[in-house]
């Protein structure tokens, strides 16, 4: 067992990371090419140059287009109308449509983006090159562009924002479960029964059975740095004491809710189900596929409850951002106070007497 | 009788919602008896056997063991006995010396202490081959017998068997009961639980439970006598028959 529980985090870490990406990639780009000339050919040319789009097809009607879309084969419909140049150098002005499969509308907004920016930049080019043709008093176009920098993550490299996030993930999930399944186990098979039966102390009881899973939480943390090192290359700006130290914290309010569920709960299945329940919302609620600042607000005081939610943000804010102590306190006393809370009530639900 | 009352109990009941599981019983344990504590499935023994081990608080009514009472010093109550329950209660991913260190040291022994009883216990049952063995890996009537020993580790003044040689061969059944009549034999109090009444014959004194009441309590001989039959059996038959 125990080298089933450093081997799955290790796997999930480096599969997950490497998969959990937001970037769209390879969109399968298609066109109608209704203008067959110079300028069109250039157009396409710039999306076939583009490494985010792969060029599937060259349809000859729009039909024909509109049919592969709905069987999902193609992403993006591209099409260029008949006097497409001509009305470009005449006219100084022309239409292109474009067709977006918005399943999945996020990836759909990002595939927009692309386009855009595509054809803006040939625009550009295009517009610069007609006045230069035709105008005799040239005078260069003035464009504003934009630099953007990003802030902490400069490369806007995903793994950077996932990896922490992940191994947020992992501490969590195992240290959860193991402690929601072993007193609920102990119950199936008798042994708590005995337990209840000698003079031990409620307290000693509980520290024997979270203690090691504390361990472990930190273990696979341990493991997880590690790998977050040396195979992701993530910065490490903060210091990793700061990351022990609430770790330790956190995995004591993580435990409490093991400890919760298995006192309420007669089998294995159960606890199951109720540590299932939780997760799934912690996670999909903890900032680290959806930033919280987009959820509605209900949705966001939700979030207030989400152990998840704190670790993730004080993970990448040391790990990304170097924060100190200071900077994080808040979130820091809001976990032990968690925890607080959370164990007490797992104590006073755990009856040696019923 | 002039013995020393260890287990006391008054009007002792428990309610489950509207259902009575244990109806107002009252009965004295003395020391260094075998009590055995009869009742068909479900006439409420385990119940009752629960409350004054305090792992279950009584609706009404009072029980002192070793003189604390179950209700407010359960963890005294804890402390003076033994129990070893019909499920097999010891952790079966331990060894067998792992287990018998674990509860040693729950009941606060040292070390030394607990080194000593392992060695002894081991010697007494002929498992010193299997010491470093999972108790999983032990046949059943092993696990009993093993079991009570380490119910014992402590000394306590009182042991609290509940069904303990349910699915156990006859011949293991005897050596258990040899193990029981021993320990008695030094002064602890047995307070078993049984369906067979062969076994019952070799308590000192039975009580015999139906629908939660205590409907008879005395030896096996008087109680045969009362009742006019040859065995335990018997007996056991006709209070049951009397309540359908």
């Amino acid at each position: 067992m125990l080298p089933i529980l450093f081997v799955l985090p290790f796997v999930q870490l480096l599969i997950l990371s490497n998969a959990a990406s937001f970037e769209v990639k390879n969109i399968r780009f298609s066109y109608i090419d209704q203008d067959h000339s110079k300028v069109s050919r250039e157009l396409i040319s710039k999306f076939q140059s583009s490494d985010y789009f792969n060029i599937i097809e060259n349809f000859s009607s729009k039909k024909e287009a509109n049919l592969q879309m709905q069987k999902g084969k193609v992403d993006v419909i591209l099409e260029i109308p008949n006097h497409f140049e001509h009305n470009l150098l005449t006219d100084k002005k022309t239409n292109l449509s474009v067709s977006i499969n918005a399943i999945d509308g996020a990836a759909a907004g990002i595939e927009n983006v692309y386009i855009n920016q595509i054809i803006r930049n040939y625009n550009q080019k295009i517009r610069s090159q007609l006045y230069q043709y035709n105008d005799a008093s040239f005078v260069q176009p003035q464009s504003i562009i934009s630099i953007p920098s990003f802030w902490y993550n400069n490369t806007l490299n995903y793994k950077t924002l996932m990896v922490p996030g992940i191994l947020v993930l992992l501490v969590t999930m195992l240290s959860l479960f193991l402690s929601a399944m072993n007193i609920v186990r102990e119950k199936e098979i008798g042994t708590l029964e005995q337990i209840n039966v000698t003079p031990i102390k409620k307290y000693q009881f509980i520290i024997g059975k979270l203690f090691p899973f504390w361990v472990l939480g930190l273990l696979i943390l341990t493991v997880g740095l590690t790998i977050a090192k040396l195979v992701f290359s993530i910065p490490m700006l903060g210091s990793v004491g700061l990351i022990y130290f609430f770790t330790s914290v956190y995995l004591l309010a993580i435990l409490g809710i093991g400890l919760l569920v298995s006192n309420y709960t007669e089998t294995q299945q159960q606890a199951m189900f109720i540590a299932w329940f939780f997760t799934v919302i912690f996670i999909l609620m903890s900032g680290l596929f959806t930033p919280i600042e987009s959820m509605p607000n209900w949705a966001q005081q939700i979030t207030l409850f989400n152990p998840i939610r704190y670790f993730v943000e004080i993970i990448r804010m040391v790990m990304l951002k170097g924060a100190t102590f200071s900077d994080i306190a808040k979130p820091f006393s809001i976990i032990a106070f968690y925890a607080f809370v959370i164990n007490c009530l797992a104590v006073w639900s755990y009856k040696k007497t019923n | 009788m002039d013995q020393e009352k260890i287990i006391t109990v008054k009007n002792l009941s428990k309610k489950f919602g509207d259902f009575i599981a244990v109806n107002d019983i009252s009965f004295d344990v003395y020391k260094g008896e075998i009590f055995g504590f009869l009742g068909a499935n479900g006439a409420g023994k385990t119940t009752a056997m629960k409350m004054l081990i305090g792992i279950s608080k009584p609706t009404s009514g009072e029980a002192l063991v070793a003189n604390f009472d179950v209700k407010s010093q359960a963890e005294m109550v804890k402390k003076s006995i033994g129990y070893m329950s019909q499920r097999f209660s010891m952790y079966d991913d331990l060894t067998i010396k792992e287990n018998i260190t674990f509860f040693g040291g729950i009941y606060g022994l040292s070390r030394n202490q607990i080194k000593e009883k392992t060695t002894k216990l081991v010697t007494e049952l002929g498992l010193e081959d299997a010491l470093n063995k999972l108790v999983g890996d032990l046949p059943l009537g092993w696990k009993q017998k093993l079991s009570f020993s380490v119910a014992l580790l402590h000394e306590p003044k009182i042991v609290f068997l509940d069904e303990p040689t349910g699915g156990v061969d006859p011949i293991t059944r005897r050596q258990f009961w040899e193990m029981i009549y021993a320990e008695a034999h030094k002064g602890t109090t047995i307070f078993v639980t049984t369906h067979y009444m062969d076994e019952a014959e070799y308590c000192d004194r039975v009580s015999i439970m139906v629908e939660g009441k205590i409907e008879a309590l005395d030896s096996p001989k008087n109680l045969k006598q009362q009742y006019n039959v040859a065995s335990m059996n018997e007996v056991f038959l006709k209070l049951a028959r009397n309540i359908e």
